[in-house]
């Protein structure tokens, strides 16, 4: 499994730590790297990539590393954004909808409550259809709007009911591909794989897409 | 050849920026009903001619200046002396 590192990415070591703690292997890739290493899976970290300049996520889709993330997807490769990690997947065109700055104006850095709408994805099969979860949110531009042909069926997380930390449009937290291979998310389920720092929920999403990418690799080709 | 770009958020598309800044208009004792805010580019480029030039500016926009699903932009060209 890759985790890409941009200039500005900052939580790319605690989601290696925390996927490499759910048995993957996790490798850092620097964005550029025009050509990926073998892997099931792509996680595009948090932080700050470019320093977000212009918009969120926009400058980052064109490094090298993101024309093969690109690729990769395409042919059916999984790929999980969190928090820049989505903006970059929604500039990129990975996904739908695009995030705005929060309707607070203030940069928001506490734990929500999320509600699972789709426990049938590769990456939230450890979930229970509807089950609540405590992951931590901390970002400035959370606030997603859909593009005119997203549906029901790509919403995965929902903040919960007078939980949504941003003004996101249909209290919506993450979202997957009609395809079903590349998801992105604004809370941060690496923060949570400890009890010892308040939450263990964020290793169903990781738990769940670490497992989905070993069931690849031992897929025949 | 210089060129502006303003890029605005679509109507309809949150903007808390454009909100705060009306009220604190409206706070002055402003009559303002409502404020938008984007951004301003200004550029200046290499280019044959104006025809050139916006063909450039406008695949600038599509390509990175703009998000079409959120912003809406429109280009000047300055008026060469």
């Amino acid at each position: 499994m890759a985790v890409l590192v941009f200039p500005g990415s900052n939580d790319d070591r605690d989601a290696a730590g925390a996927l490499a703690d759910l048995g993957a292997e996790p490798t850092l890739l620097w964005h550029g790297e025009a050509e990926l290493p073998k892997c099931e899976a792509v996680v595009l970290p948090g932080g700050f990539s470019y320093g977000d300049y212009l918009r969120c996520g926009a400058i980052a889709r064109f490094s090298p590393a993101m024309s093969a993330v690109v690729e990769f997807a395409n042919d059916g490769g999984l790929v999980l954004g969190i928090c820049n990690g989505f903006q970059v997947l929604c500039e990129a065109g990975l996904l739908p909808g695009a995030l705005r700055p929060n309707a607070s104006l203030a940069f928001v850095c506490r734990d929500v409550e999320l509600v699972v709408e789709r426990a049938d994805t590769l990456f939230t099969e450890h979930c229970e259809p509807g089950a609540r979860l405590t992951i931590p949110v901390k970002h400035g531009d959370g606030c997603w709007h859909p593009a005119p042909d997203a549906h029901a069926e790509h919403v995965v997380l929902r903040y919960a009911p007078g939980e949504n930390p941003n003004g996101s449009v249909d209290d919506v937290a993450g979202v997957v591909n009609g395809a079903g291979n590349v998801m992105g998310l604004m809370p941060h389920p690496e923060h949570a794989v400890e009890e010892l720092i308040g939450s263990t929920d964020g290793a169903l999403i990781l738990g769940s897409l670490v497992e989905s990418a070993q069931r690849r690799a031992l897929a025949p080709a | 050849m210089r060129a502006t770009v303003l890029v605005r958020p679509k109507p309809g598309i949150l903007d808390p920026q454009g909100d705060a800044v009306g009220r604190s208009l409206r706070h002055l004792g402003f009559g303002v009903e409502a404020a938008r805010i984007g951004r301003v580019v200004d550029l200046e480029l290499q280019a044959a001619g104006r025809e050139e030039a916006r063909s450039q500016v406008e695949r600038m926009c599509a390509e990175l200046l703009a998000n079409p699903l959120i912003e809406s932009f429109e280009i000047e060209l300055a008026d060469e002396s």
